[in-house]
């Protein structure tokens, strides 16, 4: 039986539409769900106090400093390991085996799932490097987690800079290095930053590889080597024990604020990027 | 017409350029004087922008590129390993024919290349700039706002700002590579212009958008085709009496 | 001198590039060194193949939790293709450019929510709605095969997009220019066009959806039995993992760690297939 291709046009528009709205959709409502729930739980003493009792009152401050440390600590080790590999792959090379060997592993180590990275730091900086359950261990783990994110955004904003550019430097006299700094890190900034960025929101969000790591203690840590839960954690910890359901919904609600502000800040970069013409 | 009698200022002896085993240019010989202007014209894929590129060691950023024979400057073999690379851009500044002014203001635009070499001083980068900017024909229209971005300049101005950039690195050579395709008859005019009192300090080496550039701003000429050099001398004597029968079909339109 | 002041970078960069393959051969070495030995202990064919998972029994069959991985990817591809594939296909020809500039967002937010969220969001919602209107206890190789398929839509939906955006405009004009409607033109060039693209993404969705375990936990209900139907209770190879590392010691660790060792070479496969499905265009 042969439609009219008019009328299948319909048709499939129709169901294409719908299933863009239903994609919409669920995004709000689990977003809405959360929010609606959460927000009210997020008072002054949500914010600054440490949990007690198991969590079962208090609020998540020690949370907030574990999530905030392991991130940055990731954050600090993957950056410049990251930015720099991408250099080296656009810069300093033509093609060949090597620089198709680091990009395989940068593409393998991407789709390793979080729990194996949980294991592979358990097993490495907890056991082996002696580091134990702390912000270190979570740190590091994470950093080789976003590592590849951050590679492959940095790559393709360097690859993005006009070729010309780094002509009409050299020809001015400029070494490979001069022109890395002045001309091509200046312009590819705002690519960097959005794949930076996007790793920072992969280290709020994560849980399997940190709560392998990092540990679950709810003390306020106190150096590198303290353990610590970060606010995933907690919430999975609340969520799945049962211990508290409003400080479960409020934990969720400040994790979901602040993947949204690391979205519309990362969107904001890329318009920036965008407006500059490239 | 002037005649030139200045000191040779780059030899090329019996350069044969490959790409990718290609020969692109082949047993080529040719004398620039001292404070003239040559143009290097052509049909397309005669090895007119690979001759400038071999000049100041910009073909030695592609891959598969091999070179015989000697290139020198003022005496010296610019592939010798006592000369460094980056010297010699500075000394011998390339235009390319898309003018491409860095993503930075006017003024760092210029000042790029003198602070690559190390000038930190603020006056003397000012001094530098206004300099650059007044060879180059350009700093009446932009001395109000130096720190406005240079891509905000129309195409001509955009062109003479890259001209202004390598002259603040104070070449002794400069190449231009088709320097007005794309631009209005009026910067065509006001760049050719500029050359003229240009070639007072420096030595000027243009590939010409067409014979016709060629005949208004060049003292001598070489007519390239296909990678041989077929023809050089006074412009006025190439354009009026060509010896070879190639560059009088060429210049006359019976080819292209 | 300025030869010498190039060679220094180069080298840093060298080694700061081989950090990716560094730390790929670390994961490698140390998970298999954790692992391999419990796998030679038990016998490679009663690991796989073997049907009961009792550490303290020392029984370590992993079996159930391979069919569970299977079942529940499976099931969340089946769901979430089609409306990846139509979201991709909205995005791509559809959407006007302001809106598709609102969505495409939207749908980035989506990959950004925590894993734990969702398995949440699915327990509260989705696993009453199982048992009430569809039986079981709920905590269901459905209600996870309903959370993954929400989970891998924007891999599948953005790479997807990209294909379909990135085939020469020509194509499609070639089409309109012989009458065809959108529609047609969609299905049968476009789609056929983008082809390995799409491949792609959906490989990559697969192992989105093999490797996540937070939210997974959350509603699978963790049974070790081999799985009668999708309304079952099961454990996956990630959850197995998650659920009982927090506890386990010695050889039951090691085992943990086996298992980890079979995702990896499963994720690597899937990655090799999926980067051959691209290179093929």
């Amino acid at each position: 039986m042969r439609l009219n291709p008019n009328k299948s046009q319909v048709i499939a528009k129709t169901v294409i539409w719908s299933a863009a709205i239903l994609v919409l959709l669920l995004l709000f409502s689990i977003i809405l769900y959360i929010l609606s729930k959460g927000i009210p739980n997020i008072t002054w003493q949500f914010l600054t106090q440490i949990p007690s009792d198991m969590g079962r009152s208090g609020g998540i401050l020690s949370c907030i400093v574990g999530t905030l440390s392991v991130t940055l600590v990731a954050t600090l080790v993957a950056t410049p390991l990251g930015v720099g590999t991408a250099f080296y792959l656009t810069e300093y090379t033509r093609e060949s085996t090597i620089t198709k060997i680091i990009r395989f592993s940068a593409e393998s180590l991407a789709g390793i799932p979080s729990i194996v990275y949980g294991l592979f730091g358990f097993i490495f900086f907890v056991i082996y490097l002696k580091l134990g359950w702390s912000i270190l261990s979570g740190g590091l783990t994470l950093a080789v987690m976003i590592l590849p994110t951050i590679i492959r955004t940095s790559e393709e904003a360097i690859r993005t800079v006009p070729p010309i550019y780094r002509e009409v430097s050299f020809s001015l006299g400029g070494t490979k290095w001069q022109t890395m700094i002045k001309v091509l890190i200046p312009t590819a900034l705002p690519g960097i930053a959005t794949g930076i960025i996007l790793g920072i929101g992969r280290c709020v969000a994560e849980t399997a590889a940190v709560i392998l790591t990092a540990g679950s203690a709810l003390r306020m840590p106190l150096s590198l080597f303290s353990p610590t839960r970060t606010m995933a954690v907690h919430f999975y910890i609340l969520a799945r024990e049962g211990i508290s359901l409003e400080r479960a919904y409020g934990t969720a609600a400040l994790l979901i604020i602040l993947i949204l502000l690391i979205n519309i800040g990362a969107n904001l970069l890329v318009n920036r990027f965008m407006a500059k013409g490239h | 017409m002037e005649t030139t009698t200045g000191q040779s200022k780059i030899s090329i002896r019996n350069l044969h350029f490959y790409y990718n085993k290609n020969e692109v240019i082949k047993a080529l010989n040719l004398e620039v004087r001292a404070n003239e202007i040559l143009a290097v014209f052509g049909p397309a894929n005669s090895g007119t922008t690979t001759l400038l590129r071999t000049l100041n060691r910009m073909s030695d950023l592609a891959a598969k590129v091999r070179i015989e024979g000697e290139i020198f400057l003022d005496g010296k073999n610019i592939h010798s390993p006592e000369i460094s690379i980056t010297e010699l851009r500075r000394k011998v500044g390339m235009v390319f024919e898309v003018p491409t002014p860095l993503p930075m203001s006017i003024f760092d635009n210029i000042a790029y290349g003198p602070r690559l070499s190390g000038i930190k001083n603020k006056a003397a980068l000012e001094e530098i700039v206004e300099k650059s900017l007044q060879m180059a024909v350009l700093w009446d229209e932009v001395k109000d706002r130096l720190h406005s971005s240079g891509m905000r300049l129309s195409g001509g101005q955009q062109q003479r700002l890259c001209i202004a950039r390598i002259l603040a690195l104070q070449p002794e050579v400069i190449l231009l590579d088709r320097p007005c395709s794309g631009l209005d008859p009026v910067s065509t005019s006001k760049i050719e212009e500029s050359l003229r009192t240009l070639k007072e300090e420096f030595t000027i080496i243009i590939v010409p958008h067409n014979v016709q550039q060629a005949g208004r701003v060049a003292d001598r000429v070489a007519f390239l085709l296909m990678g041989d050099l077929i023809e050089e001398g006074l412009a006025a004597d190439v354009f009026a009496n060509p010896k070879e029968k190639r560059t009088s079909d060429y210049i006359t339109g019976r080819f292209g | 001198m300025k030869k010498f002041g190039e060679r220094i970078p180069q080298s840093i960069f060298f080694i700061i590039a081989l950090s990716a393959l560094s730390a790929l051969a670390l994961i490698t070495v140390f998970i298999f060194i954790e692992g391999v030995p419990l796998i030679a202990k038990v016998g490679f064919f009663n690991f796989i193949f073997g049907m009961k998972w009792a550490p303290s029994l020392g029984q370590y069959g992993i079996f159930p939790m391979i069919v569970g991985t299977v079942l529940v990817t499976l099931g969340a591809i089946i769901l979430g293709v089609p409306v990846a594939l139509c979201c991709s296909i909205f995005l791509a020809e559809f959407a006007p450019r302001k809106l598709s500039n609102l969505v495409r967002p939207a749908i980035q937010l989506l990959a950004g929510i925590p894993s734990v969220v969702y398995g949440f969001w699915g327990l509260i919602f989705i696993v009453p709605a199982i048992r009430n209107y569809l039986g079981g206890p709920g905590l269901s190789i459905l209600a996870g095969s309903i959370i993954l398929a929400i989970m891998i839509l924007p891999t599948v939906i953005s790479i997807s997009e990209v294909s379909i955006l990135a085939l020469p405009p020509l194509l499609k004009e070639g089409a309109f220019a012989l009458g065809a409607t959108h529609w047609q033109t969609i299905r049968s060039v476009l789609l056929p066009a983008a082809k390995s693209g799409i491949l792609a993404s959906i490989i990559l969705g697969i192992g989105r959806a093999v490797g996540e375990t937070m939210a997974v936990i959350m509603v699978l209900g963790n049974a070790v039995a081999l799985p009668n139907s999708i309304l079952d209770p099961a454990r996956t190879l990630t959850t197995n993992i998650g659920i009982e590392m927090g506890y386990a010691s010695g050889e039951h660790q090691q085992a943990l760690f086996a298992t980890g060792i079979v995702l990896l070479v499963i994720i690597m496969i899937l990655n090799s297939v999926a980067q051959y499905a691209i290179r093929r265009k």
